[in-house]
């Protein structure tokens, strides 16, 4: 038997990463399982001239297309938006878009605020110093001063406005409308080891620069040093527990495909709003039959994807197309609850600056605007290079029958039951999604943009994964508590999206990290008596 | 769908066929068209991992023609491209990809577009920093967030 380690934690992505970074001062002797690798820059997409097909194969954002031995299969059949994720040393923070606005907070309070949902345990004044701590060590760049958001300090300038800011920044002044320069993890100048941006242009299928920021080359190299114990291809089938009902380790594979048992004081799960609730489910034993830190019946509900309604057109002018980071720019002029919309809650908007040629001709094909024959030409060049778009992230609400649950028949190349999605947009979602093609529209036309397309919900837009082990102080509705600990087990702890009670209008990553920041924090601040 | 994991001659030939009727050769443009022999051997050189639904389209459309592709008239070789896009689903969706994704990285298609002949990395792209001062008016205008209780 291997000796135990003080924590183990599950995941070595966007949360996993943070917290192991944070407990490393403690001295404990801590482990990270990541059933991934590392990553090799030099085999990034942008290295080749093939960078925009291998999005089509091996760098799909869909683990079900990129098929890697490091990829577990999701049943999605039952879900208008797919599940897209990266499984690798960095999860997630490889392949996406470096967008990073915070939730508001606001975003904490929406039944007090508009009766929906649920307040969450803590507010935003709690993680206010882990999301200063957390932009620091991602490295962001942006410019302060945002009216309508929280307040940030990053520590880069904000990214070039570009061609296609500068269009879409004139037409939404002339709407009179709200905008603004994303913060994002994208470094604009020389940063911790890490290069400036070079506008690569299509990072979100990973960096090969390091501009973008990624755990792999943030949090890592400092836990790592300081002392943390990664164990790569390591995936975790099941946690265990003792005849007292505490976490005793995990079972897993390891590289080479043998099953080991690692035995743990204390263990964090890291794996985002599918993989975790999947690996609780896959825990149950006969003292927790429906799965461990289920008493609440909870665990795999209330999943929020956060649906994305994306309008695009094409302008006159060249925009950026595929020369640039593919945001750039935000809005938050439809944030904030407004009744007389016909919907509770809102969305925040990133425009997206263009497309690359292959992208262009293959999306435009399926859209019908790019046609065969003699008129393709003709055609492709008044679409290439001028596309712009606005992507709306409208506020998933909590709804139980939005869930993870364990496929009956689907594995992973272990044997280990695969998880099933079965979601429905809601009504109110829906709505907004309406408002928000219809303001995309507004904004796209006063641009000058023709041939608007729509694609909403994006269909490959699962990227938030979100609400599935809720956190709250009632155990009855909730499964973990306000600093991240299963009110059923006592040494078990999540720190991914999966905790978040409800979804905001932005993308998570910025939250979910600043939480797993706090429960660290917790954690430590309660050493001697972590588990009362 | 067929295991089969290599294109046939007449799959080979269809495929051809095809491809100049999804992107034909431009004088105007000074561009070759899909059917053009070096991007159909790129087209085969990198089908991969799509090479199943590419022959299941193939299988199709040699089933919508009868007979090769080429052969057809051009009216009734028109109605077969037109039904195969229609109705192809997603292996059709899948070939008319792999044409596109060979056709616009070919060294000529791009030059003729204006576009450099490389991969994005190492030398990457210069961005113009833009006119900040357009945001002079959503400073001016303000606004606070939401408070929470």
């Amino acid at each position: 038997m291997k000796d135990p380690v003080d924590v183990l934690i599950i995941g070595a992505g966007a949360s996993g990463a943070a917290m192991a970074w944070s407990l490393a001062e403690t001295k404990m002797h801590i482990l990270c399982l990541e059933q991934g690798g590392w990553m090799n820059p030099a085999e990034y997409p942008s290295t080749g001239r093939d960078w925009e097909a291998k999005f089509y194969g091996e760098w799909s954002s869909s683990p079900n297309v990129r098929g890697r031995p490091e990829d577990y299969p999701i049943n999605d059949d039952n879900s208008p938006i797919k599940v897209v994720n990266y499984n690798a040393v960095g999860g997630s923070t490889v392949m996406y878009t470096a967008h990073w606005p915070r939730l508001h907070p606001s975003d904490f309070k929406v039944k007090t605020l508009d009766g929906v949902a649920d307040d969450w345990p803590i507010d935003y004044d709690a993680l206010t110093p882990f999301f200063e701590e957390n932009d620091r060590m991602m490295g962001t760049s942006g410019l302060s001063g945002d009216p309508l958001s929280p307040l940030t300090h990053p520590p880069m300038p904000q990214q070039p406005m570009g061609l296609s800011g500068a269009i879409i920044g004139k037409a939404m002044n002339e709407r009179g409308w709200h905008w603004w320069p994303s913060d994002t993890t994208v470094a604009t100048m020389d940063y911790e080891g890490r290069a400036r941006c070079i506008n690569l242009g299509h990072c979100t299928p990973a960096c090969a620069q390091g501009a973008k920021s990624s755990t792999d080359i943030t949090y890592w190299p400092h836990a790592i040093r300081a002392g943390v114990e990664l164990r790569t291809h390591c995936r975790v089938r099941e946690i265990t527990t003792d005849e007292n009902g505490m976490a005793s380790g995990v079972v897993y594979y390891d590289k080479d495909g043998v099953e080991q048992f690692q035995p743990a004081h204390v263990v964090i799960i890291a794996c985002n709003g599918v993989g975790t609730p999947r690996l609780l489910l896959n825990s149950a034993s006969s003292r927790f039959p429906n799965g461990l830190a289920n008493s609440s019946g909870l665990v795999g509900k209330n999943l929020m994807f956060h649906p994305y309604a994306q309008i695009y057109g094409y302008v006159k002018e060249p925009t950026d197309s595929n020369r640039a980071p593919p945001t750039c720019l935000w809005s938050k002029e439809w944030y904030d609850t407004d009744l007389s919309r016909g919907f509770v809650r809102g969305y925040g908007v990133q425009f997206v600056r263009g497309a690359g040629p292959v992208f262009e001709a293959v999306v435009s094909e399926q859209k019908g605007i790019l046609p065969w024959g003699e008129e393709h030409h003709r055609a492709f060049r008044k679409l290439n290079g001028h596309r712009l778009g606005f992507s709306a992230i409208c506020e998933d609400l909590p709804e139980e029958h939005n869930q993870v649950t364990l496929d009956p028949v689907l594995k992973d190349s272990h044997g280990i039951p695969a998880p099933k999605i079965d979601y429905t947009i809601s009504e109110n979602s829906r709505k907004m999604m309406e408002h928000a093609l219809a303001r995309g529209r507004e904004v796209l036309e006063t641009a000058g943009a023709t041939d608007i397309c729509i694609n909403s919900p994006i269909p490959w837009g699962g990227w938030h994964l979100l609400g599935t082990a809720r956190m709250g102080t009632d155990p009855e509705r909730s499964v973990v508590n306000e600093w991240g600990r299963a009110h059923d087990v006592k040494n078990l702890f999540i720190v991914d999206g999966s905790i978040f009670v409800t979804s905001g209008g932005v993308n998570p990553t910025s939250t979910i990290q600043a939480l797993a920041l706090y429960i660290a924090d917790q954690m430590k601040q309660r050493l001697a008596n972590l588990f009362d | 769908m067929s295991e089969q994991l290599t294109l046939s001659p007449r799959q080979r030939q269809d495929l051809c066929t095809i491809a100049a009727m999804i992107v034909p050769a431009s004088e105007e443009y000074r561009v070759p068209g899909a059917d053009d022999g070096v991007i159909q051997a790129d087209i085969l050189a990198t089908l991969g991992r799509d090479t199943r639904p590419v022959v299941a389209a193939l299988e199709h459309l040699a089933r919508l023609a009868g007979m090769p592709l080429a052969d057809l008239a051009p009216d009734a070789r028109n109605a077969v491209a037109q039904e195969f896009r229609k109705a192809g689903g997603a292996p059709a969706a899948t070939l008319v990809r792999v044409v596109l994704q060979c056709y616009y990285r070919d060294d000529r298609v791009l030059r003729s577009l204006g576009i450099e002949q490389r991969a994005p990395f190492p030398k990457g792209h210069v961005l113009p920093d833009g006119d900040w001062t357009l945001l002079d008016p959503v400073k001016a205008r303000g606004g606070a967030l939401r408070r929470a209780p």
